[in-house]
């Protein structure tokens, strides 16, 4: 596939579903629809999507102990283990789930090949997709915490800290959260590194831009809505109560930058469950990261094994013996 | 399914971290604040939507206007002119920013930072409040 026609193939979809909403709610008007129905219909289909995911991911037998390794293993006693890198025991699984999930431990060590001077093969660190890659989670998870002050009150104060030290810096007005603008870079990062490295390139997929593209749509529109086209707060959180609390009603004007907004969130939630975006549960779901490297310790049980039906030598001897003996064939019972 | 006790209690922490909102509440309707409105004084200083919009924006000029020019003088896109101050235009309608400011702010977590330097007008020297 041409690496271009994923870039705009993306690109054409976002910019659709953009204008769906956008005509949607300002020429049709239907606002019902999309501040009612579809953020329900999201919903639904988003938990019950990954929970249906996530039973079809446990129903699939492990065969192996496929554990990747990056460490001295559980040996000798006075050969010293790395139970970190090559867990032995679930203490380990669960110290190295942690780095991975908290810290993307495996990205950290992400290195770049390259032929440097003469024909000598190097491999050298490259952090970048890393420090972007957490930047990035770690500032959509800040974004989705923040938007609980829509939907609880009274709001708990942690909501009220993050937001507080978000704004810290009181630059603007409204005050523009930092990690709205770190949010953007790094979408933005994570985008150009796919069309800048031409190996990358060659390898993305329109579905590998469509998450991005969607996610940066989400963070543009919710920045403007902020900051430039300003909609009723004070009617944005009865909409968002009304919804958790199933009394969903439509305040009149709020400006439809908002459903723009919200239908794109939907959008994502919808897409979620069918995407590599379930890398989220995924992580969990790895044999490479979650079981333990104690292949000598433990035999790991194949659930595939069916009962296979054996012939022990004494079975044979017990069948055999007399003629065994007949031609003086050592026996083990006389 | 295997280790299917571990997958489910996995399950159940996905759902009840996601369905916050929903518990959260326990399905209790909320009363949107309302707020005080001036009874003697039907106009504010700018129409009511951009009022809503962009009043933070607007004491942002007038604060800027008055600190580091001294101009203290708005004329409103009615032609209207107003003395730009918070105490004494703002809240001579809005009396008390318990009942204005405050309900709103409070319910969408705004902290503007007006009062770190103004004393709403009830308010004793006592302590200081946002």
């Amino acid at each position: 596939m041409n690496a271009w026609y994923s870039v705009f193939a993306a690109l054409f979809i976002v910019l659709f579903l953009t204008l769906v909403s956008l005509i949607g709610v300002g020429p049709v008007g239907a606002k019902g629809i999309f501040g009612i129905y579809i953020p329900y219909l999201a919903a639904v289909v988003f938990f019950v999507g990954i929970v249906v995911r996530i039973i079809q991911w446990a129903k699939v037998p492990v065969p192996f102990n496929i554990c990747t390794t990056g460490g001295q293993g559980k040996s000798l006693p006075w050969i010293k283990n790395d139970n970190l890198d090559c867990p032995h025991n679930t203490w380990g699984v669960i110290g190295r789930m942690f780095l991975e999930v908290f810290l993307f431990r495996s990205l950290f060590r992400n290195t770049k090949a390259q032929l440097g001077q003469g024909a000598k093969l190097t491999f050298a660190s490259a952090k970048w997709l890393w420090l972007f890659g957490i930047l990035f989670h770690y500032s959509f998870l800040t974004i989705v915490l923040r938007h609980l002050r829509f939907f609880t009150e009274p709001m708990p104060s942690f909501v009220q800290w993050i937001s507080y030290f978000d704004g810290f810096f009181e630059l603007l007005l409204p005050t523009v959260f930092l990690t709205d603008i770190v949010f953007l870079l790094a979408a933005g990062y994570l985008f150009l590194r796919r069309v800048v490295i031409p190996q990358i390139r060659y390898l993305s997929l329109p579905s590998d831009y469509f998450a991005l593209f969607l996610i940066l749509a989400i963070g543009i529109s919710g920045v403007l809505m902020r900051q430039v086209w300003k909609v009723d707060l004070l009617q944005v959180k009865e909409l968002a109560l009304g919804l958790a609390s199933f009394r969903p009603a439509i305040p009149q004007g709020i400006g439809d930058i908002f459903y723009i907004h919200l239908f794109l969130v939907c959008c994502l939630a919808v897409y979620f469950p069918f995407s590599k975006l379930m890398h989220a549960p995924g992580v969990f779901f790895s044999p490479t990261r979650n079981l333990a490297n104690n292949n000598r310790m433990v035999r790991h049980i194949n659930p595939w094994n069916y009962p296979v039906k054996v012939h022990t030598y004494e079975e044979y001897e017990d069948e055999y013996r007399e003629k065994m003996k007949a031609v003086g064939l050592p026996v083990d019972k006389e | 399914m295997y280790n299917s006790g571990k997958v489910i209690i996995g399950i159940i922490i996905f759902l009840a971290v996601f369905a916050l909102p929903i518990w959260y509440n326990r399905g209790a309707a909320v009363v949107p604040p309302k707020l005080e409105l001036p009874k003697d004084e039907k106009q504010c200083v700018e129409a009511t939507a951009y009022m809503k919009a962009s009043h933070m924006e607007m004491l942002d000029t007038w604060r800027n206007s008055v600190v580091r020019d001294g101009a203290r003088v708005y004329v409103s896109t009615t032609g209207k002119t107003y003395n730009m101050s918070l105490q004494n235009t703002c809240l001579a309608c809005h009396k008390t920013k318990e009942k204005f400011c405050d309900r709103c702010h409070n319910y969408l977590d705004v902290a503007p930072d007006c009062w770190d330097c103004h004393i709403a007008p009830e308010v004793k020297l006592t302590g200081r409040t946002k």
